[in-house]
């Protein structure tokens, strides 16, 4: 088949999947998106006769709208325009866990630096204020105290875009010094890992150590509903340990990722997670020949 | 071989190197995009951007 890989940037998650694919022999068209035009409705020529889009947009933004465009063509793309715009945007995707029953931290959204100055009080010290866009831990803030509340809601009012207007307040999870980050296909987990650090961050791209880590029952019933929550497909699905005095061990989501990056979680893990990964895809391209087949 | 954008210095790339992947240069240090393979050319690798992440 035919497999269009829509790229910014070959990460060594993206060599792993064009290697992938083309040990299968399928024809891979590597489509710089920073080349492209889209039209309203025609595909640019990059796109003809591809079987199915893989979007590794590394800029989440050109991710939101360039599979947009593709859904709106009839080309099909993984994942689809809906799971990249709730991913995408934390409050967005904090909004459909909850709405999912999907236990996720408390959060509150607030756009001024009074409301958000109760909500941060309300939480109480340490919270965390995130950009409701970013990856890879950055631009957030653990609070310790009203006087770097303060500080920081008036850096993110002066000098932010106006989403850093958008106060994304979370309670801090006291976790085990640990997330886990699950590689799921609509909802089933290719595998996971631990990602360990000192710090307050665990993200990898923070430089935590990782590990492989067997999920149980309940976290793989987290995995697979906050999978459907957030509309399913190729995640990366970040869980944190709660212990509860009451309730014990149990698990919260904190993210769902769209263009989940792998390669740590392969380095770790006895699973080929590029193999299970164009397995699934795979799939998906055979079920929307299918789906095109059958339509009128 | 080909010469980094920023030092001149001389920059091999591996054999499976794939266009649009990201290089570091082993002189100055500079991250580099690999625009060709065939004959090899690099150009400055753009800034990390705000939105940028999976």
């Amino acid at each position: 088949m035919k497999i269009g890989v829509l790229y910014s940037r070959i990460r060594h998650d993206e060599k792993l999947l064009l290697g992938e694919f083309r040990e299968r022999g399928h024809e891979v068209t590597k489509i710089d998106v920073r080349d492209q035009r889209f039209d309203l409705t025609e595909p640019p020529a990059a796109f003809a006769d591809v079987d199915l889009v893989v979007d590794r947009c590394l800029a989440t933004s050109r991710s939101r709208y360039a599979t947009r465009f593709l859904a709106a063509y009839g080309i099909p793309v993984v994942n689809s325009p809906e799971t990249a715009a709730v991913c995408a945007d934390k409050a967005e995707c904090s909004l459909a866990l909850a709405g999912a029953g999907v236990p996720t931290p408390r959060t509150e959204v607030a756009f001024t630096k009074e409301s958000a100055m109760e909500s941060i009080e309300r939480f109480g010290y340490p919270c965390v204020v995130k950009p409701v866009i970013g990856s890879w831990g950055r631009l957030l803030a653990k609070i310790d105290s009203r006087s770097a509340a303060e500080a920081i809601l008036e850096h993110k009012s002066t000098l932010g875009h106006y989403e850093h207007k958008v106060f994304y307040i979370q309670e801090f999870v006291a976790k085990p010094g640990r997330d886990i980050r699950v590689v799921a296909t609509d909802g089933e987990p290719v595998g996971a890992m631990v990602r360990s650090s000192e710090h307050w961050l665990t993200n990898a791209a923070k430089g935590a150590d990782t590990e492989q880590f067997e999920l149980d029952d309940e976290a793989r019933d987290l995995v697979a509903r906050a999978s459907e929550a957030v509309g399913g497909g190729l995640l990366g699905v970040d869980l944190m340990e709660t212990n509860d005095p009451d309730a014990g061990h149990s698990y919260t989501v904190h993210e769902v990722n769209h263009t989940v990056e792998f390669k740590a979680l392969d380095g770790v893990t006895d699973v080929d997670v590029p193999a299970r990964v164009v397995d699934w895809l795979e799939g998906e391209a055979e079920a929307a020949d299918e789906a095109a087949v059958a339509a009128p | 071989m080909a010469n980094c954008p920023e030092c001149g210095g001389e920059v091999s790339l591996h054999d499976d190197a794939e266009v649009g992947e990201i290089i570091d240069c082993g002189t100055c240090g500079a991250e580099l995009e690999v625009i060709d393979v065939d004959p090899p050319v690099l150009e400055t690798a753009p800034e990390l951007e705000e939105d940028w992440g999976e």
